[in-house]
């Protein structure tokens, strides 16, 4: 059966690939998939009688990875799990991870459903916003590792979530601002139903003793709403007080407090004016403003974000026999001999006393393709072994190695980021100063011409320019074009990502896996011999590099066929070899390949039986949409440059492609931040767009900082944004949106001021009674939030 | 007019019943996810219903061991 080529993989549709031939039934009709991976997921799901997630999923699942064939059973060891597992009652445990491929609300049922057979299982909660799962568990029962097999089974990443008591934090954060806007709305609406009797009674009379009654369950209602809801707003007057700043919160708790003490003193002693109705729904527009940024905020915490978890938890030590043992990574020593397995991470720092492998490097230097190494020459944590196994003794582990001397330059970065400072704080300035003046003024105004309602005045002037509007100008917009924004494909993660868009003057990007897809791919075969086609020639060498973790077996991915292939071999820093129905293959470099007559070719070689069968070119195509993209930014004033740690020829080849004026290659991460920190220095608004570990320091460090969506989760955690579909047309796109939304705020910011200014002048005069001032607040904080809502719109 | 001495009384214990429900409500993950709940309707819930019961068999076997 052959698939054509606009044929898309049932499960993670993506394209089939010609020759691909891996069917799976579902509710009896045949489905065509791309990969092993996806064939062997999507049986589990059907096996399992869970089909109903492909009726209801509504986006497409993740390619599984096929070359992760985990042994989960390091998980089941005591010193690994006490970082991530909770020990309750006896047996019972509760296991907390990070589950990587969960892409729609159907993956949380499959995940559920499928976990939920386990006998050890008792329960399953998913989280499917910030990727979180905690499974309670007896151990009795069955271990830990048969858990991540099964979520494996299905496609999914399990990962230990060792921060968990930082997002336990966040979580309290977000339960107690959710409580105290209950509050604020439940006394808001209780408060505002008596106020409209109070002021039904004031047009038209009512008895003293209804009105005392009806003030006073006002005050009922509105007291938790002023004591516990409103609480965040004194502490960050008070914070900002004590430094020395003004900030919007100091006007707001002004208001809140004085409009509630003189309304308690007038039902006391049955004063003129009560604003309870003011002060409540005043503290929950405002709250309602807080806990949208809040979200916004929060978003940022749904990936792991530590470089350590990059390290194995377990590690291979050897004893003077050469004994090798599996022990926690915690236990080995510097001075210890570790083994490191083929496709294993290394986990230490060292030097390598025996073997000979290629080492992919490409997490602390960029370049992907790998070095060689051999007796006596350095290797670093974190970096990931090739072809064959290392033992290496051990230098520096920890906080000492190479690896974690990019978290500091990644936590020093973020320290020296040039701070934003949002425009509702730069106007919350000048805006507290003005009402603080103007409302002395009026009190001593009055004082001399009518002393005993001086008070009332003052307090209707400050009731009537609570910057109500004004505190929710900005929120409502930069939420509303965050959400525009996640619509064009960039997610927002950090809060002044859309101001500082609009002040950009260069865009720098990284090359492997941001402009190009970062996957070498077959672009060329030439095939010497006719009785071999081009499709049998590429399914012998996928069959050759099956199970093989060098970057380029992956080229070959998707084009394997029911081929036997015995005895196969791989050569460091050469190729591999097999036998194939009696004669002898290679697949590699010339030299190796070809050892009689090499011939002079920078492809990958195939021969049978020492004659050239073939030449393969493989090649990391760019991104469809680095074109595009490059030339509308061009458009728009932007300069662009090329940061690559690869090698001159490629990036140079590149940058001419995409007609990028400049281009550096072979630079370090250091190099990288530095360079950004100078245009800096000039004067520039710098945005960094990456996907690699050797990335994460410039990331932290740039103005706004753009992570692609098949990036390293640290990258993703140190952005600003994240580029949710790969496409690099949603920049340009996403610099538009943030012009719009800068001029919604300067919209939004012009009415709230130009109201108060208004109202001001009459409440001044003593002109306003208290449900003008309620009605007025609310309407011009509608109408801010509806021009926001234009955002919207695409 | 007089029942409003009583009518809103009890106003004020029905928002507090209100209250306490949103608290709980809060306190139960019920707003952490607010995507995935809306659509569990749609998917069956009887499948993993035959291990809740294996198990219990199993326990209430193990509790009278004849």
């Amino acid at each position: 059966m052959s698939q054509a080529a606009e044929e898309r993989c049932f499960h993670c549709q993506l394209e089939i690939p010609a020759g691909a031939d891996f069917p799976v039934e579902i509710e009896g009709v045949s489905q065509p998939m791309c990969c092993v991976g996806c064939q062997a997921v999507a049986s589990a799901i059907v096996n399992g009688g869970l089909t109903q997630f492909y009726q209801y999923r509504s986006e497409s699942a993740d390619r599984p990875d096929e070359d992760s064939q985990h042994s989960w059973t390091v998980y089941d060891l005591p010193e690994v799990q006490q970082d991530f597992v909770l020990q309750l009652d006896g047996s019972d445990r509760q296991a907390q991870l990070l589950l990587g491929g969960i892409t729609c609300a159907a993956c949380v049922w499959l995940i559920e459903q499928h976990v939920q057979r386990l006998p050890q299982v008792s329960k399953v909660r998913v989280n499917a916003s910030t990727h979180r799962c905690w499974i309670s568990y007896d151990e009795s029962e069955g271990s830990l590792s048969e858990i991540f097999a099964s979520l494996s089974d299905v496609g999914f990443r399990p990962q230990p979530a060792t921060d968990e008591n930082q997002n336990r934090l966040l979580d309290d954060e977000n339960r107690k601002a959710l409580r105290r806007l209950s509050i604020a709305g439940l006394g808001m609406m209780q408060v505002g139903m008596v106020a409209i009797a109070l002021y039904g009674g004031e047009l038209f009379g009512i008895s003293d003793q209804w009105q005392g009654y009806l003030r006073f369950i006002s005050f009922l209602f509105a007291t938790p709403v002023v004591f516990y809801s409103a609480v965040p707003f004194y502490q960050a007057a008070w914070r900002a007080i004590k430094t020395r700043h003004l900030v919007m919160d100091v006007p707001v708790s002004i208001a809140i407090i004085l409009a509630y003490s003189a309304s308690v003193w007038a039902t006391l002693s049955s004063g003129p004016d009560v604003y309870f109705d003011s002060v409540s729904m005043f503290t929950f527009l405002l709250l309602i403003g807080r806990y949208l940024e809040m979200r916004a905020r929060h978003r940022a915490g749904f990936a792991a974000g530590n470089l350590a978890q990059l390290l194995p938890p377990t590690a291979h030590r050897c004893d003077s026999d050469k004994n090798v043992e599996t022990v926690p990574l915690k236990l080995i020593n510097a001075g210890d001999t570790v083994m490191v397995m083929s496709g294993e991470t290394i986990p230490c720092d060292g030097h390598v006393l025996e073997g000979r492998s290629q080492v992919d490097e490409s997490l602390l230097t960029g370049e992907s393709m790998a070095v060689a190494k051999t007796v006596g020459q350095n290797v670093a944590a974190g970096t990931v072994n090739g072809e064959s196994p290392l033992w290496i003794k051990v230098t520096a582990l920890g906080n000492n190695t190479r690896l974690s001397s990019i978290s500091r330059l990644v936590a020093q970065a973020e320290q020296e980021k040039p701070a934003q400072v949002a425009i509702a704080d730069r106007v919350a300035a000048y805006f507290v100063a003005a009402v603080l003046i103007i409302a002395a003024a009026v009190f001593l105004f009055w004082w001399q011409y009518k002393p005993e309602d001086a008070l009332w005045i003052t307090l209707s002037v400050l009731v009537v320019t609570c910057p109500c509007a004004l505190s929710l100008a900005t929120p409502v917009a930069l939420t509303a074009a965050t959400n525009r924004l996640r619509r064009q494909g960039l997610l927002i993660v950090k809060g002044h990502v859309i101001e500082t868009l609009t002040k950009l003057s260069r865009v720098v990007f990284d090359k492997t896996g941001t402009l190009t897809e970062g996957q070498p791919t077959v672009a060329k075969v030439i095939c010497h011999q006719n009785d071999l086609s081009e499709e049998k020639v590429l399914s012998l060498a996928a069959a050759l590099e099956r199970g093989n973790s060098h970057p380029i077996a992956k080229a070959f991915r998707g084009f394997e066929q029911q081929l036997e292939i015995e005895n196969i071999q791989s050569h460091t820093g050469a190729g591999v070899s097999g036998l194939w129905q009696g004669k002898e293959l290679r697949l590699g470099r010339a030299a190796f390949v070809l050892v009689n007559n090499p011939i002079d070719t920078q492809a990958i070689v195939l021969a049978v039986d020492g004659e050239l069968t073939a030449e393969i070119f493989l090649q990391d195509p760019l991104r469809e949409s680095a074109e595009p993209a490059i030339s509308h930014l061009g458009d728009k004033q932007v300069q662009i440059e090329l940061l690559s740690g690869d090698a001159t020829a490629t990036v140079c080849h590149i940058a001419e492609k995409l007609n990028i004026g400049e281009a550096s290659a072979l630079v370090s991460p250091e190099q990288k931040l530095s360079k950004v920190r100078s245009y800096q220095e000039q004067g520039e608004t710098v945005m960094m767009v990456g996907d690699g570990i050797n990335d994460v320091p410039v990331l932290s460090g740039a103005d706004v900082s753009v992570a692609m969506s098949g990036a390293s989760d640290i990258a993703q955690t140190h952005a600003d944004s994240l580029l949710l579909s790969g496409d690099l047309r949603a920049l340009p796109n996403a610099i538009d949106s943030s012009f719009f939304a800068r001029k919604i705020i300067s919209q939004n910011m012009a009415w709230a001021i130009g109201y108060n200014v208004c109202a001001l002048p009459l409440a001044a005069a003593g002109l306003v009674p208290p449900y003008a001032a309620a009605i007025g607040m609310s309407a011009s904080s509608l109408i801010v939030v509806l021009n926001a809502l234009r955002l919207n719109k695409l | 007019m007089d029942s409003l001495y009583i009518l809103i009384p009890i106003a004020i214990v029905f928002v507090i019943v209100a209250a306490k429900v949103f608290f709980w409500a809060v306190d139960n993950h019920q707003f952490d996810d607010l995507d995935t709940e809306g659509q569990r309707i749609l998917f069956d819930e009887e499948k993993p219903a035959p291990k809740q019961e294996k198990r219990q068999a199993e326990s209430s076997e193990s509790s009278n061991p004849d």
